[in-house]
């Protein structure tokens, strides 16, 4: 008999992929379940798209927006906060809940854990700023420098809030711009202007726009 | 457990909670979910032929776990792949030993077949029965040749003994199956 070629009939390729993606899935659950996931990567519906959200043993590390490119995201978390990353929705769940709350109108405060391993001095303090800006206020760039006890530093700011990891949950889309201009978003100002409608606070008087909302 | 890392180097602590600057790109592991869903297939099929369908999960799980342990310690992204093969044939070497009547002799030696083929062949597929009452080294080496078409020196390194042994077990291996199967 042919041994080379009769042996390969015990570990067809084909049918070795589905079931290797069933095995796959129940290692990670037991990865989970035993606290060996340290980066818990799970996405979810929402009105702005889908959310791609990361959870660590410290808490909520990322929520990034469906036009962020997965690959980079996975390999920045695996550099900046550990390689052990994976795909498990259980250690997600909790951050998964509190976002769909806020977006079906019934939470307007986060009680989320921050991890803030991706976040810089600097933009910890902007960010730490921004969070106290609460549902249905707005903030200008100008008053969080002012805040942070520097006055002058309105672009680093905005440059701060550019590089926000974990957005909507820490409120850079309250802030705008002098005047309120809707200035720019991480995620593209279409979905700053749907938050904001959200929490009520786009008003004609307040918000120049070139477009109006649907 | 942690696995000894075959080909990959390792550091004495998690890199976990440490500054990466000074890691080159070429050096760093992917994140372990593309590990995972790059081995996973050829990881599953030499478990199918090694330790067989009824066990292939259980030993895909712990041998995926115990990369996923060690995995802050590797620093060398180049040859996980040989790397996490070295885990699963530990791991059905002792997965055999673990429900085998007698153990097998330890060492990189080649080994005399040992327990009846009646005692142990699944009745569903003579192949498997007889790959099934190859001693756990044979059967290893047989299935690392024979299935994923590997090297005499990557069965070496996936074993952890010498390239001449891994030829004694591969040769002594496919000689008693094919008397078996004859």
């Amino acid at each position: 008999m042919n041994i080379d070629r009769d042996i390969k009939r015990l570990a067809d390729p084909r049918t070795s992929d589905v079931a290797s993606a069933k095995a796959a899935a129940g290692m990670v659950d037991a990865a989970a379940s035993r606290g060996l996931v340290d980066v818990a990567v799970a996405t979810m519906d929402s009105p702005i798209g889908e959310l791609l959200v990361a959870v660590t043993q410290r808490g909520l590390a990322s929520v990034a927006f469906e036009s962020e490119d997965r690959d980079e995201l996975f390999e920045r978390f695996s550099r900046e906060l550990s390689p052990r990353v994976l795909e498990v929705a259980a250690p997600t769940d909790e951050a998964r809940r509190e976002l769909s709350e806020y977006f079906a109108g019934d939470r307007r405060r986060f009680d989320l854990r921050i991890d803030r391993r991706l976040i810089g001095p600097f933009a910890w303090d902007v960010l730490r700023a921004t969070r106290r800006v609460g549902f249905g206020h707005l903030a200008t760039y100008g008053q969080i420098a002012e805040r942070i006890d520097r006055p002058t530093a309105s672009r680093a700011v905005g440059r701060a809030l550019g590089s926000n990891p974990i957005p909507i949950v820490i409120p850079c889309h309250r802030i705008v711009g002098a005047g309120g201009k809707l200035t720019g978003y991480a995620g593209g100002i279409h979905r700053k202007e749907l938050l904001l409608e959200l929490e009520g606070s786009l008003q004609p008087t307040l918000v120049e726009r070139g477009q109006p909302v649907d | 457990m942690v696995p000894s890392m075959g080909g990959a180097a390792v550091v004495s602590e998690s890199r976990t909670d440490r500054p990466v600057s000074g890691r080159t790109r070429s050096e760093a592991v992917p994140p372990f979910q593309r590990f995972l869903e790059a081995n996973r297939v050829t990881v599953y099929r030499f478990l199918l032929a090694a330790v067989g369908r009824d066990d292939a999960d259980d030993v895909f799980q712990e041998t995926f776990l115990s990369a996923l342990r060690a995995y802050p310690r590797v620093h060398d992204g180049g040859r996980l792949d040989h790397w996490v093969l070295r885990i699963a044939s530990r791991k059905a070497i002792d997965h055999h030993r673990g429900t085998a009547r007698r153990p097998s002799p330890i060492g990189g030696l080649p080994e005399v077949a040992g327990g009846s083929v009646e005692e142990t062949t699944d009745p569903r597929d003579p192949l498997w029965g007889a790959v099934r009452s190859l001693p756990a080294r044979q059967r290893v080496a047989v299935v690392l040749r024979h299935v994923l078409d590997r090297s005499y020196a990557d069965i070496a390194e996936a074993m952890g003994g010498t390239e001449q042994a891994a030829r004694a077990n591969v040769s002594h291996g496919t000689k008693r199956l094919r008397e078996l199967m004859t």
